[in-house]
């Protein structure tokens, strides 16, 4: 057996490294321009996508046909009917308000029952029940969000809603909210059962030896030790209700107006830009750009949740560090 | 002013305080016989299991009231599993069971109607890594005496100060209670856990090998601490090192192989060990 090592060891004295030291060069050299040209890829395709968004965004301010449009009048105008009416009115608070309310009523929903049911994977199932569960919630993150939407406008408004009240219409802010709400909940309940699991044993054993019960211990240590990354749970799936699109789309309603009753049907800014690319809306139309504008606000409205969510959890880890 | 619980609560069966065990300051180098003291846990026929695995061998074991118990011998001898069935730990763990008797004022500690939230309020327990909680360190003492609800609300801060003073860390983190628990050293952080066990009045106090995470000028304060507690508390440790087991303890149980092997005052097992077995390990020839 080591004569093999032996004529590998003659070998390569004779003929210096068996792999030559060009090759080797050239080998590494070219992983690493490979690499930061695919890292580069989705750099150049994030500026795009923003300048697209932005030129777009200044010409819908400057169109000289319509000299009436202003960003004042766009952020604070309480009227949008951009195709009724003789003339089109741009005032984005009824979209972000229909947008921010089916998110809440999503929230409202998901939060408490995803952080619940973390709490319930990570603390008290058993480990068989947790990979039943788990799979379970795969399956429900696998949904195409499209099913979520015939399902709100099917099931949750006329066998859940319209036998509440009569007052919930066919579109309805409270039907499409609470599917977006299950649409996120496997993002709350697996990003929190991994911050919950990622608290270390060795607390919660501290708080058995001081006498702590199961709901102590989860309450008052295994919660609040854990909570960045609950909140960090939060905040990205709060992000991604905001820009769902299809659930909205199909069962939130297409009439755009300021209202902060779920029983009526509400607009999206997704649901509007959707609206505009599937209509007969001209390109280069007024229209056809004010859903730029629009998607330019949403742009923003996310943007600022990460970097805020970002500022949040830098707070509680100095607090913890 | 309602005085601050610290042990002597006698809750099931009034037992003379002991007095025949005032020990004078040096623990190893004292009398060959030590001072018969009250029994503070007896166990009899004591085995136990991980799953099919039997960790334990009909173990007989007293601990004296108020003196430092060493339990020691080599890794998986089952001392720290004897030491997490004091305060009955391992329920958290599936498949460890038990029998035999533990008895604590008379009481059966593997009952299992047991209150173990009682029990280990009144058997505190200290880890081999420091594990305080990530909140303040007033907060990291305070939460034992909120949890049980024993104290009025301007008790606190006096418990939490006393608590302090008795792990001997008050005078550094005095200026700071409101400041992360995790911002102590680790020998600082170990103390903060002694006086969390400590807060809710404890009479044992159990030690999962507490030093040995801890650098040499940390483990020295622990020790001298564990020497001072023993004046108020029972205290059982756990421990790989001969040295400190002759430094902190006043008897020594050794174990080998899940079996009691011998036990006595710490100055006789360490000098003139009855067993063959003893004598090899605590002068290093094996473990």
């Amino acid at each position: 057996m080591t004569s093999i090592a032996a004529r590998n060891a003659a070998e390569i004295s004779q003929r210096g490294r068996l792999r030559s030291a060009a090759f080797q060069g050239f080998f590494e050299g070219s992983i690493k321009v490979v690499l930061t040209a695919l890292t580069l890829l989705s750099v150049l395709t994030t500026i795009a996508i923003i300048a697209v968004l932005i030129e777009e965004t200044i010409g819908f301010f400057t169109m000289s046909d319509h000299p009436e449009i202003s960003i004042w009048s766009f952020f604070t105008g309480t009227e949008w009917s951009p195709l009724l009416g003789a003339k089109p009115l741009f005032g984005v608070l009824p979209l972000i308000s229909g947008t921010l309310l089916v998110t809440a009523i999503a929230g409202i929903f998901a939060m408490p029952v995803g952080l619940l049911t973390a709490v319930f994977l990570s603390e008290y199932a058993s480990p068989r029940t947790r990979t039943i569960l788990k799979s379970v919630l795969e399956v429900l993150a696998g949904v195409p969000t499209v099913v979520y939407g015939f399902f709100a406008l099917t099931f949750i408004t006329p066998y859940l809603l319209q036998p509440l009240s009569t007052s919930f219409g066919t579109y309805n802010a409270m039907g499409a909210g609470i599917a977006v709400g299950i649409m996120i909940l496997p993002i709350v309940c697996s990003l929190s059962e991994d911050a919950l699991r990622a608290v270390p044993q060795s607390l919660r054993d501290g708080a058995y030896a001081l006498g702590a019960t199961k709901s102590d211990v989860t309450a008052k240590v295994v919660i609040p030790a854990g909570l960045s990354g609950v909140v960090a749970a939060f905040l990205l799936a709060l992000t991604r209700a905001i820009g769902e699109t299809m659930i909205v789309a199909l069962a939130a309603g297409g009439l755009a107006h300021l209202t902060a009753n779920p029983s009526q049907q509400v607009q999206t800014m997704t649901a509007y830009m959707v609206q505009i690319f599937l209509g007969d809306a001209p390109a280069a139309g007024v229209e056809y750009r004010s859903s730029y504008a629009v998607a330019f606000t949403l742009f923003l409205i996310t943007f600022i949740m990460t970097w805020t969510g970002a500022i949040i959890l830098k707070r509680y880890r100095e607090e913890y560090e | 002013m309602k005085t601050i619980p610290l042990p002597k609560t006698n809750m099931d069966q009034p037992t003379t305080t002991s007095t025949s065990a005032e020990q004078s300051a040096a623990p190893a180098m004292g009398s060959a016989v030590a001072p018969r003291a009250e029994i503070a846990i007896e166990m009899q026929n004591l085995s136990a299991w991980y799953s099919k695995n039997q960790v334990l061998h009909a173990i007989d074991l007293d601990i004296s009231a108020k003196q430092v118990c060493a339990l020691i011998g080599p890794s998986g001898c089952g001392k720290s599993t004897l030491l997490r069935w004091l305060n009955r730990m391992n329920d958290t763990i599936p498949g460890a069971r038990a029998n035999g008797k533990i008895l604590l004022h008379g009481v059966s500690l593997l009952d299992p109607t047991l209150d173990v939230v009682d029990l280990r309020r009144r058997v505190g327990m200290v880890f081999q890594k420091p594990n305080p909680f990530p909140k303040s360190i007033f907060d990291n003492v305070a939460f034992g005496p909120r949890l049980h609800r024993i104290y009025s609300r301007t008790d606190l801060e006096e418990l939490v100060e006393e608590s302090l003073r008795a792990s001997a860390l008050w005078d550094e983190v005095k200026d700071r209670l409101e400041s992360s628990a995790l911002g102590l050293s680790g020998g600082q952080q170990q103390r903060l856990c002694i006086a969390r066990a400590i807060a809710v009045g404890p009479e044992l106090l159990l030690m999962d090998e507490p030093c040995s995470a801890l650098d040499p000028r940390s483990t020295a304060s622990i020790e001298e601490l564990i020497r001072e507690l023993r004046a108020t508390y029972t205290i059982v440790i756990v421990t790989h090192n001969m040295q400190q087991a002759s430094r902190v303890s006043d008897t020594t149980a050794f174990f080998y192989e899940g079996k009691l092997v011998e036990t006595g005052p710490t100055d006789v097992l360490f000098t003139t060990p009855k067993e063959r077995r003893t004598e090899d390990y605590v002068t290093g020839r094996f473990g």
